[in-house]
């Protein structure tokens, strides 16, 4: 979907949000209370400058506006491929983006993400997988890889892991799958102004998403792995 | 006394000589094969320990958690079981509280062969170590692996306190044979170790603070700076330091924000006010070292 027009959808023709260059921010309202909504659009590849870009926005909420919940909008085609971004630290940049959003988070921000396009690697990373929750639109896409790149770098056919990916969500692109295994909380379907009332009222600050990886059948050795870890003698 | 290479060294290897003499237990250990059901499935070789090695130790008398990545399985690439060793190691800090978890990494980032649950494996260690580091305990990464330290790792590792890496050692997001496939060889020549290495290796990263100590290839060298490591305080993450990453951040683009004229490594160099930069590239680990305060 156009972050336009979901933004309109969610918060009415004068949401306040801006766009500038691949950024989107602004304080929209939200039945009576202030969110601060900080995205990306056009599929924007995440360099150095963008990450900056949002933790600067991030970083300001937390000064600015103490508990004010965050929504990041996510649209991005993962990190940007230059070489320039990886001698600045690229991977710097993005750890403290996510460590910005994590820093919102203990104190007392409510961060929601939602992906309402797409979603790719590490781009996912440090937006909405370092969020308290992360929910996507059904027709978004998330994914590190397509099929065809997969069966290149892994020397597999194919027809092999397009048969796989039917029974088995770690394989294929899919925001279903990512559902599956507890990395997406949940689709929004209908409602979108409900959903995302829903999802600022229940998502859950603990990290869960191995359990319900396991509850969905989507991923499941995860949790308990961790917990063998715990009980290890 | 002859050193021995951290680089050579399998992941094992590494712990046996990083902490002190017999203190390693590992939990969860090839014994109980736990190995990745995704592999199998795609006909593809599985390890009893899906790669990595976790347990507890002492260091300096001092107890410890540990991690250690195995380079020569999938190329330290976390996937579903990988990935949650990590996080349960750093839960069950959170729980025992050790003085420090170190995570020797040596990844390419998440396992393409399991790249959704990877993905998501990758991004639960990070809030598990950001749990751990909220609850006053360290988290120290060492670096200096041939498969260096990338993807989604590069980006854990920089959420840790303090990162210590040898010269060999590589940090960064996407590898140079990714950029090179998707922008051109002109973008980045992957087969250019000298540049593969003054955009990536230890010695750029000491100069830029990316890397906290900068090290020889030698296993001796690793233990030592680990001690050092844990004599610091933990460095809790405040709004306060966040704001001076984020000055330092944008103040490195802001120096180069220009096609600028030679090699980009050495004209940065400069610019951050490294004396003699134009001759870092020839330098020794010491020589590097002395360029930049501790």
């Amino acid at each position: 979907m156009e972050w336009n027009t979901l933004a309109t959808a969610l918060f009415g023709p004068d949401h306040g949000i801006r766009q500038e260059g691949d950024l989107l921010h602004g304080t929209v309202t939200f039945d009576g209370q202030a969110v601060m909504v900080i995205g990306t659009t056009g599929h924007a590849p995440i360099g150095v400058r963008l990450a900056l870009a949002q933790a600067r926005a991030v970083l300001d909420t937390v000064s600015d506006h103490p508990g004010r919940p965050i929504l990041l909008l996510i649209d991005t085609q993962g990190q940007q491929l230059r070489r320039r971004d990886e001698l600045l630290g690229i991977n710097r940049a993005m750890a403290h983006l996510g460590m910005a959003i994590d820093h919102a988070r203990r104190r007392g921000h409510r961060v929601l993400g939602l992906v309402y396009d797409q979603a790719l690697s590490g781009g996912f990373i440090t937006s909405g997988l370092i969020a308290d929750a992360c929910d996507a639109l059904p027709e978004a896409e998330i994914r590190v890889m397509r099929i065809p790149a997969m069966a290149r770098v892994t020397k597999l056919p194919e027809a092999m892991l397009t048969e796989l990916s039917q029974s088995n969500p770690v394989f294929a692109p899919g925001v279903d799958n990512y559902v599956a295994m507890g990395g997406v909380r949940k689709l929004w379907q209908g409602d979108l102004r409900g959903c995302l009332r829903e999802a600022l009222a229940n998502a859950s600050v603990e990290d869960g998403r191995a359990r319900d990886g396991a509850a969905r059948g989507g991923r499941r050795l995860a949790a308990d792995v961790m917990q063998r870890v715990l009980d290890a003698a | 006394m002859t050193t021995l290479s951290y680089a050579e060294c399998s992941a094992r290897e590494r712990l046996l000589h990083l902490v002190d003499a017999g203190s390693f237990h590992e939990w969860l250990p090839p014994a109980e094969r736990l190995s990745s059901p995704h592999l199998a499935q795609l006909g593809v070789p599985s390890s009893f320990d899906d790669g990595v090695a976790i347990g507890r130790a002492t260091l300096a008398g001092r107890p410890v958690f540990v991690a250690a990545q195995e380079g020569e399985f999938m190329g330290g690439g976390v996937g579903e079981v990988h990935g949650a060793k990590l996080v349960g190691l750093m839960q069950r800090a959170l729980r025992d509280r050790p003085d420090a978890v170190l995570l020797l990494a040596e990844s390419g980032g998440v396992r393409l062969h399991e790249a959704n649950a990877g993905l998501i494996a990758v991004s639960e260690v990070m809030r598990a170590m950001l749990d751990v580091r909220a609850a006053g305990i360290r988290v120290i990464v060492l670096i200096g692996g041939a498969n260096g330290c990338f993807g989604g790792m590069g980006i854990v590792a920089r959420c840790a306190d303090r990162i210590v890496m040898s010269d060999i050692g590589r940090l960064a997001m996407s590898g140079p044979e990714v950029i090179e496939a998707s922008h051109g060889v002109d973008e980045f020549d992957s087969r250019d170790r000298a540049l593969v290495w003054r955009t990536t290796g230890g010695k750029h990263r000491w100069l830029t603070g990316d890397c906290d100590a900068l090290l020889e290839d030698d296993i001796a060298a690793f233990r030592a700076a680990a001690i050092e490591s844990l004599g610091r305080p933990a460095a809790e993450v405040t709004l306060e330091r966040l704001e001076t990453e984020h000055a330092l951040l944008t103040a490195r683009l802001d120096l180069l924000t220009d096609a600028a004229d030679g090699d980009d490594a050495v004209t940065l160099w400069s610019r951050l006010g490294i004396p003699g930069a134009s001759r870092v590239t020839e330098m020794n680990v010491d020589e590097v070292r002395a360029l930049r305060p501790a």
